[in-house]
C-alpha cells in the first residue's frame, strides 16, 4: 500500500467466474401507515466483471431500491426484505453478518448517487471525503490518504486536483462533483459499481463527458456495473443488458440491441415508441396511456394491463412469470425473457 | 371532450386591451436586444455594486403567431431567465419587448395586468407551482379573480370543470388537492390554469422535464393539440432536444445569456453551422444502440463559464475547437454567414460558421433505418450484445 490507486492491482482477486453479483427472487416492501406498498415483487438479475447491466424504469419501478437492498442502505423499518437472495461471488449477503457486509460495502461493491451535492458532506473539504474511504478501510495516515485523493481526483481528470483538494462540494461544478462521486466510488477498486442515474442531474455535454469517463474506467478496472436509469438514450450507449422494471417487477431482460431491435414486451414497445423521432414530425405522439400504478394497490394480475393495449382476460387475474423469448422454430434467444403472456405477439408486433 | 371547454372558454368576452388580431406567422412577440443582469452588490449599509450576473445579454428573436419557438441550452444559459423577462415576473435591465407591436417590458399596473392575461406561463415544477392549500378548482379559478373583466359571467365552477374537461382531467375533481395528484396530471392543472384566461401566447418552461418518460409524451400531445385548438404561440424551453425537435417550427440555441443560432428545426438540427449547437446535438444520448459505432461525438472539455464574468469576444470560444484571435476580440452578431448557402444560411453567432455531420442526424437516420428493416420483417440486429 505504499503506491496508491495501483492500476496493475496485484493484491486482487482471481477474476470470480460466475456471475459477481446475482439477485434471486428478490422482495421488499415498506410498511406505511397506509398499508404496505410494495416495491421490489420478485427481482432477479446478475452481473459479471466486465459487463454493464442497465435497470431500467419510471420512478416508483422499484430500480433503485433494487440497489439500496443489494448495498443494504435501506432504513429497515420501515424497509423490510421478507423474501429473496441477494449473492455476492456466491455468498447471501442477506445471510451475513452487519460486520461481514460492512466489509463488502464500499470495498467491493460501491455506488454513486444521482444528487452529488446532497450526496457530499458539504462542511468538509473533498479532499478529506475521498481520504477518508482509505482511511476507515486501510487505516491509511491522514497524510497518506489526501496524497491518494489527489491521485483519484486526477484519474477521473478534475483539473487542478493539487490545488483543489481542499476545496468544498460547493466550489465543483455540477460535473467535477459527480466525478468525486466516481472517484470516490472506485477509491477501494471494488468489484462492482452501481450508478443510480448517475448523470440525470447534469447537462448533457457534461454527462457525455461523465459517462464516457465512467465506460473507460469500468473497462480498466474490469469492473461490473448496474446502471440504473430512465434515459432510453444513456441505456443504448453503454449497456450490454437491459432489465425493464415496473411497479417492481423485472417485466423484460435482453441484450441491448435486441431490446431496441425486437421488443417483447408492451411495456417496452411503448416506452420505445414514445421516443420523438424524426419521420413522426407534426404527428401525435405515441403515449402509454394512463398513469404508473400505486404501489400500495398494485392492479390484480399483470400490473400493467389496465395501460396495455395487448391486455385480455388472463392478465388481469394471472401475475405472469418471466418467460424465456424464443424464436418461432422454438430457437432459443440467450438472455432473453418478457413476463407478457403475449410475447410472441408483441416480438412480432409492428 | 373539448368540446365543452371551447365552448366554457368562447364565453370569455374579448379583451379591451390589444384587441386587434394578428395573422398567422406575423410576429406576435418581439424581442429585442434584451438584458437582464443581476446586480453583485458588497457591503451590508452601503450597498455598491461590483459586478452582474449578465444572464440574459442582448437576446433578439421574434415569435410568430401559431408557431412554437423551441429554445434549448444548458442549465445556466439563461433560458429561464429570458421566460421570466418576458413575463415581466422579472424586470428587463434593458432592450424591448413587444407584443402586438406594443412595448410591454416597462409596463406596469393596469397595462401590465392587461398583457398577463394574454401571456401565461406554465411551469417546470408541477410540485412546487400549484399552491397545496388550494383546491384545484381554485386554483385553475385563481385567474378569473384576478381578472375579473373576463372572467365567465355566471358559473364559473362550469367553467373550471369544462377546463378540467379540455386538459384530460376528470370535472369530478374540481375539489381535491395537488397531493392527490400525480406528476403528469398536476402538469395538467398547471396547464389549465395557464388556458383559463384564453391567452395568445404560452411560455412553457421545461413543461415536461419533471415527468416520467411514459406520461411525457402524454402532456406533449395535449399541448400540441391545444395549440391547434386555440390558436396559440408557444415558446418552448427545455433541454430534451428530441422533444423540442418533435414540437417546435422555430428553434433557438442559447449559450451563455446569448443566441448563439436559431433557424427552423431543420435547419438547426440537419444544418447547425455553430460549434455549440453541434457539440450539443452530437452529446444527445441516441436511444438506439446501433448508433454507438456510427457516432461522431464532440466532447467539449471542461464547464460553462459563470455569467458574471463572461469570456470577450465570443462565450463559447473557451471551450471551441475552432477558436482563433480573432473570436477573443470580436463578438460575432447573430446574423445569416453570407459564405453558406442552403439551409444552412440561417443566422448563426460565429465567425467560422460552418456545417459538420452532426452525430444526431447521422444517428437518427440509422434509427429510421433499423426501424424499415424492422419492417421488413427482417431480424433486426446482430445476436447478443458484446461482453
Amino acid at each position: 500500500m505504499t503506491t496508491a490507486v495501483d492500476t496493475t492491482k496485484p493484491a486482487r482477486e482471481a477474476p470470480y467466474e460466475g456471475p459477481l453479483l446475482d439477485v434471486r427472487d428478490l422482495h421488499v416492501e415498506f410498511v406505511t401507515r397506509d398499508g404496505v406498498a410494495r416495491a421490489v415483487n420478485g427481482v432477479n438479475y446478475s452481473v459479471r466483471a466486465g459487463e454493464t447491466l442497465a435497470v431500467l424504469g419510471e420512478s416508483g419501478s422499484g430500480k433503485s431500491v433494487t440497489a439500496q437492498a443489494i448495498m443494504g442502505i435501506l432504513d429497515m423499518p420501515p424497509a423490510r426484505i421478507p423474501r429473496g437472495e441477494i449473492r455476492f461471488r456466491g455468498q447471501d449477503m442477506l445471510r451475513m453478518g452487519r460486520e461481514e457486509r460492512r466489509r463488502i460495502r464500499g470495498r467491493k461493491i460501491a455506488m454513486i448517487f444521482q444528487d452529488a451535492l446532497s450526496s457530499l458532506n458539504p462542511v468538509l473539504s473533498v479532499g478529506f471525503q475521498l481520504g477518508e474511504m482509505f482511511r476507515a478501510h486501510h487505516g491509511t495516515s491522514r497524510k497518506e490518504a489526501k496524497d491518494k485523493a489527489i491521485e483519484l481526483m486526477e484519474r477521473v481528470r478534475i483539473p487542478a486536483a493539487k490545488q483543489r483538494v481542499n476545496d468544498y462540494p460547493h466550489q465543483f461544478s455540477g460535473g467535477m462533483r459527480q466525478r468525486i462521486m466516481i472517484a470516490m466510488a472506485l477509491a477501494l477498486e471494488p468489484d462492482l459499481i452501481i450508478a443510480d442515474e448517475p448523470t440525470t442531474a447534469l447537462d448533457v455535454t457534461v454527462q457525455a463527458q461523465v459517462m464516457d469517463l465512467l465506460a473507460e474506467l469500468q473497462a480498466e478496472y474490469h469492473m461490473g456495473l448496474i446502471l440504473i436509469t430512465h434515459d432510453l438514450g444513456v441505456v443504448a450507449d453503454v449497456a450490454d443488458k437491459i432489465a425493464v422494471m415496473y411497479a417492481g417487477r423485472i417485466v423484460e431482460t435482453a441484450p441491448v440491441y435486441e431490446l431496441y431491435a425486437r421488443p417483447a414486451h408492451p411495456y417496452t414497445r411503448g416506452l420505445l415508441d414514445s421516443i420523438p423521432r424524426l419521420d413522426q414530425k407534426g404527428q401525435e405522439l405515441y403515449a402509454i396511456k394512463g398513469l404508473p400504478p400505486n404501489l400500495l394497490r398494485i392492479p390484480k394480475g399483470c400490473a400493467f394491463n389496465p395501460r396495455c393495449p395487448r391486455a385480455q382476460d388472463v392478465c388481469r387475474v394471472e401475475v405472469p412469470e418471466l418467460f424465456p423469448v424464443t424464436e418461432d422454430d422454438g430457437t432459443a434467444l440467450a438472455g432473453r425473457g418478457s413476463a407478457c403472456f403475449f410475447w410472441k405477439e408483441t416480438l412480432h408486433d409492428r | 371532450m373539448t368540446a365543452n371547454g371551447a365552448s366554457a372558454l368562447g364565453a370569455v368576452p374579448e379583451e379591451v386591451a390589444f384587441a386587434q388580431e394578428v395573422p398567422r406567422g406575423e410576429p406576435i412577440l418581439e424581442v429585442l436586444d434584451l438584458v437582464k443582469h443581476f446586480p453583485l452588490t458588497q457591503g451590508i449599509v452601503f450597498k455598491k455594486q461590483v459586478g452582474a450576473v449578465k444572464a440574459v445579454d442582448g437576446v433578439s428573436f421574434d415569435l410568430m403567431k401559431g408557431e412554437t419557438l423551441g429554445i434549448v441550452g444548458e442549465s445556466g444559459c439563461g433560458k429561464s431567465t429570458l421566460a421570466k423577462v418576458l413575463m415581466n415576473l422579472e424586470p428587463a435591465t434593458g432592450g424591448s419587448v413587444r407584443y402586438k407591436g406594443e412595448e410591454i417590458s416597462r409596463l406596469s399596473g393596469a397595462g401590465l395586468k392587461a398583457v398577463r392575461r394574454n401571456i401565461q406561463m406554465v411551469f417546470q415544477d408541477p410540485y412546487t407551482s400549484l399552491n397545496p392549500r388550494m383546491t384545484v378548482g381554485d386554483i385553475i379559478g385563481e385567474p378569473f379573480e384576478i381578472h375579473p373583466e373576463v372572467s365567465p359571467k355566471g358559473d364559473r365552477r362550469k367553467a373550471v370543470q369544462d377546463l378540467l374537461d379540455v386538459v384530460g382531467l376528470n370535472p369530478e375533481y374540481i375539489n381535491r388537492y395537488p397531493h392527490q395528484f400525480s406528476g403528469g396530471q398536476r402538469q395538467r392543472i398547471g396547464i389549465a390554469r395557464g388556458l383559463a384566461l384564453k391567452p395568445e401566447v404560452i411560455i412553457c418552461d421545461e413543461p415536461v422535464s419533471a415527468l416520467d418518460v411514459s406520461v411525457q409524451a402524454q402532456v406533449i400531445n395535449l399541448l400540441e393539440q391545444l395549440q391547434g385548438e386555440f390558436n396559440l404561440s408557444y415558446m418552448f424551453i427545455a433541454h430534451d432536444l428530441s422533444i423540442v425537435r418533435h414540437i417546435s417550427d422555430r428553434v433557438g440555441v442559447m449559450y451563455l445569456g446569448r443566441m448563439v443560432e436559431i433557424g427552423s428545426d431543420a435547419e438547426i438540427y440537419d444544418h447547425a453551422t455553430h460549434p455549440y449547437t453541434q457539440a450539443l446535438l452530437s452529446a444527445v444520448p441516441v436511444p438506439d444502440p446501433t448508433a454507438r459505432e456510427s457516432r461522431d461525438r464532440i466532447v467539449l472539455t471542461g464547464d460553462v463559464p459563470s455569467p458574471a464574468n463572461p469570456p470577450s469576444g465570443c462565450r463559447f470560444r473557451t471551450r471551441c475547437w475552432k477558436a482563433q484571435e480573432r473570436c477573443a476580440v470580436e463578438v460575432p452578431l447573430l446574423a445569416a454567414p453570407s459564405w453558406l448557402d442552403g439551409p444552412a444560411r440561417h443566422e448563426s453567432a460565429c465567425h467560422f460558421a460552418a456545417e459538420r455531420e452532426v452525430g444526431q442526424s447521422a444517428a437518427e437516420r440509422e434509427v429510421g433505418q433499423s426501424a424499415a428493416e424492422r419492417e421488413n420483417g427482417q431480424n433486426g440486429q446482430g445476436g447478443t450484445g458484446p461482453g
